[in-house]
């Protein structure tokens, strides 16, 4: 058996934009106020009349190449399993080295004065369950699995569908995958 | 029509991109000055002839500034009771854990040198002062005396080590375009070796000692300009998002700050004035030092701030 490796696939043509999934995170995560671990992004082209917009469902890719946990200077960030970036918030000076090298902008200050971000869900998904967002989402847009098993859903998608990820040029091998 | 996007509106998460307020500049620019101050007591110590009392005094700024700096940087920490945190890990691939080690060893390595490079008298004066202290001091200036070759060698490895450091911490970030380059690392030692040589000018320091300061500055001055200009080069000639970068110093809003306050203010008129002052056409004041002062802290200032827009 190979190493899991989890991703998430965003199906940009099923988002309708609801935010379900960022109050389910809130309720799941019991966020504080203002504190987000996933948020929508309307992104929309071109001149009236002929515009294209997409909505993103967008959180922390959990990169392939993690710049912020090279930049930790503790440890408190770190991969776990399936590939997940994690932040041990007893480990956490909030220094903000990892927001600073962060391309995505996925991290925040947990008024704690820990950083905070998206977890992929891990301690639903050790029970079995998916990610409170992909629960939730109403129009199905959301496919969380393990992209090293080729017959996961996710990998299906990922391999049928044409997608795109966010800033492929910063070098960090996202796994989050927004299907066009 | 006005159409408003209300997904994630929230001030902890939408200003993302500025993570870091003046806490940072003000230690890049006290860290930076201190590597100067080893670097450059440790060259005018090594110097064969008459040392100024003043002199012997000077390495002490060094350990203050990393004081005075440390303490913004434990200001910046948003878990302040976590700071040891920082002691029990090393992770080389993070600057930041670099810099906490390098901070840590500055001042076993520096308050030595400073102890040995101290007069007698000097020395006698302070162990009395510093009450139940003085035995330490005493102890510690018998171990360093004869020792104080190393020791300012490691001295100037140290803070070489520290000088470069400031810069590199910003240039390994490299979701920021404007830091994304590494001349960061030398263009922060240069500075802060000026800034360093501007600090002990201001101190009344011998007219030989202060003449070697003012040509040293001189050398710095000229690497600064060359780096810089290499910096600006570098990424105009990158990618899109550098040259974006690059635009914010040159014509954006970052552009009369970086002119006016780093290039006339911190580098060009002292340079100048240091030069009619090694002329003998000007007598020599604390104008020039307190002007590299103001532009080494510009400099870290609009790197860390223009760094994320």
């Amino acid at each position: 058996m190979t190493a899991r490796r989890y991703a998430m696939a965003v199906d940009t043509r099923r988002c309708v934009g609801c935010n379900a999934c960022v109050i389910s995170c809130k309720t799941e995560n019991a966020l504080p106020s203002g504190g987000f671990r996933d948020w929508i992004v309307q992104e929309v082209h071109g001149t009236f009349p002929d515009l294209t917009m997409q909505i993103r469902s967008e959180r922390c890719n959990h990169c392939g190449d993690t710049p912020c946990v090279a930049a930790c200077p503790t440890g408190a960030s770190h991969v776990a399993d399936g590939g997940v970036v994690l932040v041990s918030k007893h480990k956490c000076t909030g220094c903000k080295a990892c927001m600073a090298s962060c391309p995505y902008g996925a991290r925040w200050v947990h008024p704690d004065g820990y950083v905070d971000k998206c977890t992929f869900c891990l301690h639903r998904v050790e029970r079995g369950q998916v990610p409170a967002c992909q629960e939730t989402c109403p129009t199905r847009a959301l496919t969380f699995g393990d992209l090293a098993d080729p017959a996961s859903e996710v990998s299906r998608l990922v391999n049928r569908r044409p997608n795109l990820v966010l800033q492929p040029g910063a070098g960090t091998r996202p796994y989050v995958f927004f299907l066009t | 029509m006005t159409e408003l996007d209300v997904a994630r509106h929230s001030h902890l998460v939408d200003p993302q991109l500025h993570v870091w307020g003046w806490e940072i500049p003000v230690y890049l620019f006290l860290g930076g000055m201190a590597a100067g101050v080893m670097i450059l007591t440790t060259l005018l110590l090594a110097r064969p002839g008459e040392r100024s009392r003043a002199l012997r005094w000077l390495p002490f700024a060094a350990p203050a500034l990393v004081t005075v700096g440390m303490v913004a940087l434990f200001l910046d920490l948003e878990h302040k009771l976590f700071v040891w945190r920082f002691y029990l890990a090393f992770r080389w691939t993070s600057p930041m854990s670099w810099g906490a080690w390098i901070l840590l060893v500055v001042y076993p390595v520096s308050l030595l040198v400073a102890l040995a490079a101290l007069a007698d008298d000097q020395a006698g004066w302070l162990a009395g002062r510093l009450g139940p202290l003085g035995g330490l001091v005493r102890r510690a200036r018998a171990l360093a005396l004869p020792r104080a070759e190393g020791l300012r060698a490691a001295n100037l490895v140290v803070g070489i080590g520290l000088g470069l450091y400031t810069g590199v911490l910003l240039s390994t970030l490299g979701a920021r375009a404007l830091w994304a380059s590494s001349v960061l690392g030398p263009l922060f030692l240069v500075s802060g070796l000026s800034t360093g040589a501007a600090l002990l000018m201001l101190f009344p320091v011998s007219h030989d000692e202060r003449h070697a300061l003012a040509r040293w500055d001189l050398w710095a001055i000229g690497a600064e300009v060359v780096l810089l200009l290499l910096f600006l080069v570098g990424l105009a000639s990158g990618p899109a998002a550098s040259q974006a970068a690059a635009g914010l110093l040159l014509g954006g809003p970052y552009t009369a700050a970086f002119w006016a306050l780093v290039v006339v203010t911190g580098l060009g008129v002292p340079a100048l004035l240091e030069v009619l002052e090694g002329r003998k056409v000007l007598r020599a004041t604390l104008v020039a030092p307190a002007l590299v002062l103001v532009g080494g802290l510009a400099l870290r200032w609009i790197m860390v701030a223009a760094g994320q827009v």
